[in-house]
């Protein structure tokens, strides 16, 4: 398997793809240290100055522009299924499949291997960007993180790993499906514009919306239509994690649920514990683990049982 | 050239070990049958060839004695090994050239080669020297360090050649080697395919190209519709075919002599001498050829020339598929 393993990484690291995706790194990260350093002197808080690198929004354009949205809306989905959507049924067509399984080697072999490669490709750039930020960063604003702002940046760099393993488990599944490689990435394209983009802003808001109608005005009927929206929005996996990096990035971020201002008024405004934000992101990070295991095991279990014809 | 380091000459004719054998395997796909209860058996060291139309089932047979295909029924066996229980000891001895072969295009055929070496867990000095041996044997010494990607198609089939041999296979299957290669590059996959017997590896290639196989093959079989429809050696399938098993002797004279055909006709084994002027054409149950000459040459009659007709394959070919 590390003979694979090694010839995938070898493949990655020479070709223009990867080029264009570290290029989008690069400019990803420039984007959001502009942000910060533009908009984090607005700030007023002094605790978790260095998390603030990665979560302050410019205030001239949208808020939608922050590192952690970026990320999980279109970084993540973009390589995710630019290092997976050709993985099998390019070996196919171009017939070198069959010829790497009439070697003496374990057919999952193969697509574990092609599966490792990625991620590990995924993690050089993700942790690239990361490194970027946070150096730069500390030239600009010269205060240094703490340690527990360290553990939380490496437990958010973990869980933009899986999130990104989900999206090559993903694009995988549609390569090992389709034979064609077209037809893979524009399935893979499909996927990711309709849950990932216009799911979150279109369709999730209209179907609660019009499940839960808020026309009556009672507080009852907004609770409800809001608590509605959000169920319906965590179905996205692009939106599950958009919220467990906010609740790791933003220590202040105490509940994902609706709370009334009469309950804010109740709470204590102090940061959550390290402790206390990963159980709230828990459930979060359990579902895009488990949902990236169901795209990997199906693209397994296809590609384990699918006949290898190059034709 | 010697390829490998233990090129047992055995010699031919001996009785030989079966390296491949199959027992009324069978493939579905969706309800269609397309391999049915198939039995087949190739001898160590020889050239095996699988004929037949597209779609009788060729590929899917070559599938199946690899294991990359798992059959409906019955069971295939390749030295000993059983396909769909140990297809990796399958592999570790057999190497595989499918029909549409490709290769990594953005690496040199060496490179290309070196993969395959590594994952046969062939250590690096070993597959640096075999790498050079086989690119040399299939003449690509010089296209080494290009890449596979601007190959044309006859190169691209001799490195394929080149690339099951790395593994020092005992036995390579071949599906379709010269499918789509000009004459010379026809001619350059047959000069390697026969010279692999020598070095200790069994061929079995699959073709629909009568002539080929006919250059090559030392025992055919012809498959229909997923059926085996006949399994042996060429030339006795040719005389089962065309001659109900009967030898076909001409003999030319100088002139036309009835005692002759008489003589002729008593020699034990004869079973039946038609005259056309000079030319007698005999019939007999076994090679008579020494005798026939004995009695011509008795006779008198000065005998100009005298052979045993060979059947083509072509001949064979359209026989059983009249008849299937």
């Amino acid at each position: 398997m590390f003979t694979i393993f090694r010839k995938e990484l070898a493949d990655y690291f020479t070709s223009i793809r990867c080029l264009v995706v570290l290029l989008l790194v690069f400019a990803v990260s420039a984007m959001a240290l502009h942000a910060a350093q533009v908009g984090i002197r607005g700030e007023t808080g002094t605790e978790f100055v260095f998390l603030r690198l990665f979560t302050t929004p410019e205030q001239t354009i949208p808020a939608l522009l922050n590192f952690p949205t970026i990320i999980a809306l279109f970084f993540m989905p973009f390589i995710g299924i630019a290092l997976g959507f050709d993985a099998i049924n390019s070996e196919r067509t171009s017939g070198t499949l069959s010829r790497v399984l009439s070697q003496p080697v374990f057919r999952d072999n193969v697509i574990n291997a092609k599966f490792l490669a990625s991620i590990f490709t995924l993690s050089i750039m993700v942790a690239t960007s990361m490194l970027l930020i946070a150096g730069y960063g500390l030239r600009i604003i010269g205060v240094p993180p703490s340690s527990e702002e360290v553990i939380r940046l490496f437990i958010y760099l973990v869980s933009i790993i899986i999130y990104g393993a989900f999206w090559i488990g993903l694009a995988m599944l549609f390569s090992v499906l389709f034979r064609w490689v077209g037809t893979s990435l524009l399935t893979s394209l499909a996927f990711w514009l309709f849950f990932g983009l216009f799911y979150i802003f279109m369709v999730a808001p209209a179907l609660a919306n019009a499940l839960a109608p808020t026309a009556d005005g009672t507080a009852q009927a907004a609770i409800h239509n809001v608590q509605l929206q959000q169920l319906l929005l965590r179905l996205s996996p692009s939106y599950l994690f958009l919220e467990s990096s906010t609740v790791l990035l933003l220590p202040l971020v105490r509940t994902l649920g609706v709370i009334t201002l009469g309950e804010a008024a109740y709470m204590i405004p102090n940061p959550l514990s390290l402790g206390q934000s990963l159980l709230l992101a828990w459930p979060h990070l359990t579902i895009l683990i488990s949902l990236t295991a169901v795209c990997f095991a199906v693209s397994y279990v296809v590609f384990m049982r699918q006949e290898i014809r190059a034709t | 050239m010697s390829l490998y380091d233990l090129a047992d000459g055995e010699p031919m004719g001996k009785k030989k070990k079966i390296v491949v054998e199959t027992k009324d395997l069978t493939k579905r796909y969706d309800g269609v049958t397309v391999v049915d209860r198939l039995n087949l058996h190739v001898a160590e060291n020889e050239v095996f060839g699988l004929l037949g139309p597209n779609g009788a089932g060729k590929t899917t047979t070559i599938l199946m004695l690899l294991g990359l295909t798992e059959p409906a029924s019955g069971s295939a066996r390749v030295f000993g090994f059983d396909s769909t229980r140990e297809p990796l000891k399958v592999k570790r001895l057999a190497g595989y050239l499918p029909e549409k072969t490709g290769f990594y295009d953005n690496l040199t055929a060496r490179e290309n080669l070196k993969f395959i070496a590594r994952l046969n867990n062939i250590s690096e000095a070993e597959s640096k020297r075999l790498i050079g041996q086989v690119l040399e044997a299939v003449g690509m010494t010089e296209m080494a360090d290009v890449a596979a990607g601007k190959f044309s198609r006859g190169m691209k089939q001799r490195l394929g050649i080149a690339d099951v041999l790395v593994k020092k296979p005992k036995i390579v299957f071949l599906d379709e080697p010269t499918a789509g290669l000009d004459p010379e590059g026809i001619n350059q996959i047959i000069d390697l395919i026969a010279n692999l017997p020598k070095m200790g590896t069994t061929v079995v290639l699959s073709s629909h190209r009568l002539y080929e196989v006919q250059r090559v093959c030392h025992s055919i079989g012809i498959l229909s519709k997923g059926k085996l429809v006949v399994e042996g050696s060429l030339d006795s399938l040719g005389r089962e075919a065309l001659a109900e098993g009967r030898y076909r002797i001409e003999v030319e004279t100088a002139e036309a002599s009835p005692q002759l055909i008489k003589v002729i006709g008593k020699i034990s084994g004869v079973r039946k001498v038609e005259a056309k002027g000079n030319l007698l054409q005999i019939s007999a149950d076994s090679d008579l050829r020494a005798k026939i000459a004995k009695a011509v040459v008795q006779s008198d009659i000065p005998l100009i020339q005298m052979k045993v007709q060979e059947f083509s394959l072509d001949e064979i070919y359209m026989k059983y598929f009249h008849e299937g």
